[in-house]
């Protein structure tokens, strides 16, 4: 069955969509959306460090994008305003990144593989690799679920109850970077973002509880997947911007029809 | 021993002292006022007994196996978020519905339940936010200028309410009103705070004020009343700090009045 490239392009979409959609609601209610950009624009530096050195993409992307991540949590509130900071950081990484790209002579590399991704291309390995990171990240927001939830509502209330706050940010950064860094060959460095917000603010207007906005947010997701790769197939398009389309259509549905809805028409 | 007890808290932010010097401690069952004008480190007091500001000296004791209930100074909860009041009320602690129900109903707002949190006035978003804290049983509630953006009625409908549940649960109330002139008659002691403790006591009640009462109208049962204290004492030389309170905060009473 994983021997066809749809099949296994199918379910590294889908498993990219479980990951990205419940951490997507946090990115969405936290106000970090810019945040998930940086950090995945750091990627692509990751990536070039890795092909010099010879060592795993994935590894190397999640790494740079961790301490990319980090680095905005750690500079955040001092002296310039959050906008400002990432907009230096994000476009400075992508740049660097490209221009170390090009240093990389002996390779032979395709960059839109990397920026747009290549999920056709998708491998038995990147297969256990996404699903491996999905599981991680999923396993990490179900376990912290009720703490990231009050940190998320107010600081206090959660120092109140016990909890950390700052711990809870940092499994939110981590679980960004391994998003990142697994959904790199399914959609490309430029459009995870759009991975991460687009099914969440789509399932805002169908959910009244956080938990069933991040189960819509993930079933959209899927969706968008799904039905990106077919319109791929068959309409012979990018497929990680076929699945970002996707997204974006059902994100424009649901909003027409909650609006209609709520005025009455 | 104490619910709370404070001893010689130094709180600072940078370079900023917020908080120094500053000792207290808090008994079952009392209710306990921080008033003091703005930037005088009251919210400061309460974020280092809650552990969200480290003292840079001296002690916070909590008796072991304390509970607290916190109610915040206010709590954005971001558009994007859908979060219904039963959802709200389960944050920390996954407690039955009719447990949900018996807070919400000791906080004086039954029936609110299945409401988006979103939905809510203002005065039913402070009184979830009271429930929600009630839902352990705490020994001890924290509130931080919970009556901010409250008209008056509003703000003594709310002060009256917990007074209703300290008499029910017996609870100790610790809270913050910048509003100097504005202290429950409830209050069993009132800590004046301006950096450090200027003053504390019992409040005194001046049911004979005519002004405050022309100004709060009758309608508040009793629960707005002015509690009147003396800003041009002088500090023995223990006290270890001189500044003019006469001038410093006599005009913020000049305002009031």
């Amino acid at each position: 069955m994983l021997d066809d490239f749809m099949t296994r392009a199918t379910l590294a979409g889908v498993g990219v969509a479980f990951a990205a959609a419940p951490l997507g609601c946090f990115v969405v209610w936290r106000r970090m959306a810019y945040f998930g950009d940086a950090t995945a624009h750091a990627a692509i530096l990751g990536i070039a460090l890795s092909l010099a050195l010879q060592i795993s993409v994935f590894a190397g992307a999640m790494v740079v994008a961790l301490i990319m991540a980090l680095m905005v949590t750690h500079l955040a509130g001092r002296g310039y305003a959050m906008d400002t900071l990432l907009g230096v950081l994000a476009h400075s990484a992508l740049a660097f990144g490209l221009v170390a790209v090009s240093f990389l002579s002996g390779v032979r590399i395709d960059l839109m593989a990397y920026l747009f991704g290549d999920i056709l291309a998708v491998s038995r390995l990147d297969l256990m690799v996404i699903w491996g990171g999905a599981a991680l990240v999923v396993g990490l927001i179900l376990w912290r679920w009720s703490a990231l939830l009050t940190s998320t509502l107010n600081e206090e209330l959660a120092y109140a109850s016990g909890l950390n706050p700052k711990r809870e940010q940092l499994i939110l950064t981590i679980s960004l970077a391994i998003t990142v860094a697994v959904a790199i060959k399914v959609v490309g460095v430029l459009l995870i973002a759009a991975m991460l917000i687009i099914p969440a603010a789509a399932a805002r207007g169908l959910a009244r509880t956080p938990e069933a906005m991040a189960g819509i947010a993930a079933a959209i997701g899927a969706i968008s997947a799904v039905a990106g790769l077919q319109g791929a197939y068959v309409f012979d398009t990018p497929a990680g911007p076929s699945i970002v389309c996707v997204a974006a259509i059902l994100f424009a549905c649901l909003n027409l029809l909650g609006w209609r809805s709520r005025s009455g028409v | 021993m104490s619910l709370i007890s404070v001893e010689n808290l130094q709180v600072r932010y940078g370079a900023n002292t917020v908080l120094r010097n500053v000792s207290l401690a808090i008994e079952p069952g009392e209710i306990v006022t921080i008033v003091g004008p703005n930037g005088s480190g009251k919210t400061s007091l309460l974020r280092a007994i809650i552990g969200a500001a480290t003292p840079a000296a001296g002690q916070i004791a909590l008796r072991p196996g304390l509970k607290i209930g916190y109610v915040p100074q206010k709590l954005h909860i971001d558009p994007t978020l859908p979060i219904t009041v039963e959802r709200f009320m389960q944050l920390t602690d996954r407690v039955p519905r009719a447990t949900c129900q018996a807070a919400l109903e000791t906080a004086g707002v039954p029936g609110l339940l299945k409401r988006q949190m979103s939905q809510l006035s203002g005065g039913q978003f402070q009184r979830v936010l009271l429930a929600r804290a009630l839902i352990n049983h705490p020994d001890v509630l924290l509130l931080d200028e919970a009556t901010q953006g409250l008209d008056q009625p509003g703000s003594a409908a709310f002060y009256q309410q917990i007074e209703t549940v300290r008499r029910d649960t017996g609870c100790a109330v610790l809270m913050i009103s910048h509003e100097l002139h504005v202290v429950m008659s409830a209050s069993d002691r009132v800590i004046c705070l301006n950096g450090h403790v200027c003053c504390e006591g019992a409040p005194e009640v001046v049911a004979s004020a005519p002004e405050y009462r022309a100004l709060f109208g009758t309608g508040t049962g009793g629960a707005l009343a002015l509690y009147r204290h003396d800003h041009d004492h002088t500090h023995g030389d223990e006290c270890g700090h001189d500044h003019a309170h006469a001038d410093a905060h006599s005009k913020e009473h000049e305002a009031a009045e």
